[in-house]
């Protein structure tokens, strides 16, 4: 039967050759823990947490080792159980190395978790307790505290919560995986945060290019009426906060403001499901999920790993890296990490470990900017990227400003379309770094 | 085995996001555009004869020769594979009228490039289309035969050689559609055969090469505007459908309007740059001196462009509207 395509979606964007097909049928596979593990002390946007173990410390899997450090932090638990040997700066997949607590374990396999906790009679209070007390942060990439996004200011009221299961970054399979294989854990997990919110509106944004995630979504979700499945236009970035939003709810969040302002929270999918692990199961955030995937990588995978595992470890795990390779990549190809060391370790955010070789890369030559305003048809905000990354350039950064610069969300859209190569969101990126530099040194000038 | 993972000496990349990258390069673009042009080249040859294609030879030769003699001098990297020195030849060679004479073909194109486009930096840098400018400066130098006009091989009228648009304009002649469509009617070669730049045209438009707005504001526009004329006196003013079909009208709208560097690149801007083209045609065949003023037409909104990019910014995702 012929259906008109209803599909919702945002104006711009591009469509990157997706590759999910390396990984989207491969279920999820638990990694055996390997014999170290590397626990950075930032896993989240904010600050640090504090450690409250010491070198030589006996932990045991599932214990508190480092405490929030302020509102905007997160909690951190002890993977695997072992023994503390070193506490010291080492490789992170942010490219910046960062403190860390180093575990050797040892073959213990206790675990210590928390009170399984009814998901039907459960109070808001609790459910951000929990939340707060397993260490979950959100899984989309940013890593930010999911306690504090269930924690919105008073003043702002919130009517829909969505889930965010576009995975819009190709190669990546992780959330579908999630909602082929815990379809029912992720109808629970939305539940949990439309409780911990009290709101009463729930949406799942999925793109069309996963039917069956969409339709098994549908027959889980088909007794709450509350809850919406909408299926989106597969286009680059439909997964991107202020994009699904559009989509879904017809709303624009205003340059400088948050989904909060515009009375929606978005939740990626694995978020869901770490929820639901922590309140039913009473399971701390202690592995994650991610896809291993490439044209560089012998054995694309979906995985289950603890966190604190080198990348050494995983890309061995996986049948060891081709020749080929030419990148690897922590997070999606778009807006994902370049990395130099693999001792660097996973942590609770890591959705996908990427091995690159030259035909996925596409490099070209750069020419100059031929004017042709491909990059102003695709970026999604409706910005001038090529007007803005030239001013950047040029350190004419007040001009920037005025077009707009703290805008961008830096998805990468015009670098990838630009037939001149010019690397214009990295121009723009090196551009906001700058003007946030600057103010910073304003401001202690001025204080 | 060594690895990746093991040796410290591995050659591995590292630069920021993105990672990959579309097939689309500035190459593959101009070559895109340069096979666009081929159905123009045939129809040239077919209704004017094989001599044509030594003019359109002449023409691309001379500007990538040109420019790399200029890139050579400047010592700066040679870039005539990048294709748009190819694209400025073709370009110029078709507009020209059948049988134009090698040297001052060859004048033209060097004009085109070392005038139209080095003088102001190189590719991306121009404000005129390259090869409009070297037409106009053939006008002015050759203002005789620039305008000799020779009859179509398959011309059934063989007593006058006029353009449709100057028959229209001077004779009050109609010229039969179905000729138009095809382009077996005088004229600059590659400008008669509608069908063949439709065919190149389309093809731009639905690869994303040329933004559809361009084309499509100045046919809006010229329907418009000629339309009011033809409404107001259809026997002093042609259809609308003339208006689109003769002359340089789409050869120009599709190909030299288009050009990504001297054509805005808002969306706003693209349908102000084109109903600006399309009234100024309008009003230079309709009132003017000339019978045909596609040319100028682009040229006068190619020099407005920067200004129109200035002032025509979109509304930012989430801005008040």
């Amino acid at each position: 039967m012929l259906t008109l395509n209803k599909s919702k979606s945002f104006r711009g964007g591009i469509h990157p050759k997706e590759y999910k097909s390396l990984t989207e049928n491969l279920p999820f596979e638990i990694m055996p823990a390997p014999k170290q593990v590397i626990v950075p002390l930032t896993q989240h946007l904010g600050a640090p947490a504090k450690q409250i173990v010491k070198k030589g410390s006996e932990v045991k899997a599932g214990e508190i080792i480092a405490e929030m450090n302020g509102f905007v932090s997160s909690t951190i638990h002890a993977p695997v159980s072992g023994k503390v040997t070193k506490i010291n700066v080492s490789a992170n997949v942010s490219g910046f190395p960062k403190d860390a607590i180093v575990i050797d374990a040892n073959d213990s396999n206790e675990v210590v978790t928390m009170q399984p906790l009814d998901s039907e009679k459960i109070s808001a209070g609790e459910i951000r307790e929990r939340v707060k007390h397993a260490g979950i942060v959100g899984q989309g990439g940013a890593a930010f505290p999911t306690y504090v996004k269930l924690t919105p200011p008073n003043d702002k009221k919130i009517d829909v919560v969505i889930l965010n299961g576009c995975e819009c970054e190709p190669y990546l399979t992780r959330d579908y995986r999630f909602m082929i294989e815990r379809t029912d854990d992720v109808i629970t997990g939305l539940k949990l945060i439309m409780k911990a919110l009290g709101v009463k509106k729930g949406a799942i944004g999925i793109e069309d290019n996963k039917p069956e995630a969409i339709e098994k979504l549908k027959l889980a979700a088909k007794n709450y009426p509350a809850m919406e499945i909408v299926s989106l236009k597969t286009k680059y970035p439909q997964g991107a906060e202020k994009m699904l939003i559009k989509a879904v709810t017809g709303k624009e969040v205003p340059p400088g403001k948050l989904p909060f302002d515009v009375g929606a929270v978005i939740q990626n999918i694995g978020t869901a499901v770490a929820i639901y692990d922590a309140v039913v199961k009473g399971e701390p955030q202690l592995s994650a999920a991610l896809t291993v995937s490439g044209s560089g990588i012998n054995q694309p995978k979906n995985l289950i790993v603890k966190i604190g595992t080198p990348l050494r470890n995983i890309l061995d795990f996986c049948g060891g890296v081709k020749d080929s390779a030419l990148k690897v990549v922590v997070g999606g190809p778009m807006m994902g990490v370049a990395q130099y060391d693999f001792s660097a370790p996973v942590i609770k955010a890591t959705s996908g470990i990427l091995v690159l070789s030259e035909e996925e890369i596409n490099k070209h030559e750069q020419t100059p900017c031929l004017r042709c305003g491909i990059c102003v048809e695709t970026c999604p905000l409706n910005l001038l990227p090529t007007r803005i990354s030239r001013l950047s350039q040029l350190e004419r950064f007040e001009e920037a400003e005025n077009l707009g610069m703290a805008v961008c969300m830096e998805c990468g859209t015009c670098a990838y379309t630009c037939p001149a190569n010019i690397p214009l969101v990295q121009w723009i990126r090196l551009g906001k770094q700058k003007v946030m530099a600057l103010q910073k040194e304003r401001e202690s000038v001025n204080a | 085995m060594e690895t990746i993972t093991t040796n410290p000496s591995y050659k591995l990349e590292l630069s920021s996001s993105p990672h990959i990258h579309s097939r689309w390069s500035t190459k593959h673009a101009m070559w895109f555009v340069v096979s666009a042009l081929l159905p123009s080249v045939i129809s040239a040859v077919i209704f004017f004869g094989i001599y044509q294609l030594i003019v359109i030879g002449v023409s691309v030769l001379f500007s990538i020769i040109t420019e790399a003699a200029i890139k050579k001098i400047r010592k700066k990297e040679i870039t005539v594979t990048d294709g748009s020195a190819v694209i400025t030849g073709l370009l110029l060679g078709l507009v020209l009228p059948p049988n134009f004479s090698l040297s001052a073909t060859a004048l033209g194109a060097i004009f085109s490039i070392a005038v139209g486009k080095e003088i102001f930096g190189g590719l991306g840098y121009n404000i005129f289309n390259p090869a409009l400018v070297g037409r106009a400066f053939l006008q002015a130098a050759y203002p005789v035969s620039m305008t000799t006009w020779k009859n179509p091989n398959y011309a059934v009228d063989t007593v006058t050689s006029a353009t449709p648009l100057s028959a229209f304009k001077f004779d009050k002649i109609f010229t039969q559609t179905e000729n138009l469509f095809l382009g077996n009617v005088s004229g600059s070669i590659g400008e008669t055969s509608a069908i063949a730049i439709l065919i190149g045209g389309i093809f731009l438009v639905a690869i994303g090469i040329v933004n559809y707005r361009i084309p499509l504001s100045i046919i809006l526009g010229v329907v418009i505007f000629g339309g009011i004329f033809w409404i107001i006196d259809p026997y002093k003013y042609p259809s609308p459908l003339f208006q689109l079909l003769a002359g340089g009208f789409l050869f120009g709208t599709f190909f030299m309007a288009t050009d990504w560097v001297t054509s805005p690149i808002t969306s706003k801007g693209m349908w102000i740059y084109g109903f600006c083209i399309s009234l100024i045609i309008i009003m230079i065949r309709l009132f003017g001196g000339l019978p045909e003023g596609v040319m100028y037409a682009i040229l006068i909104m190619n020099s407005v462009v920067p200004l129109i990019n200035r002032y025509t910014r979109s509304r930012i995702f989430g801005e008040r509207r």
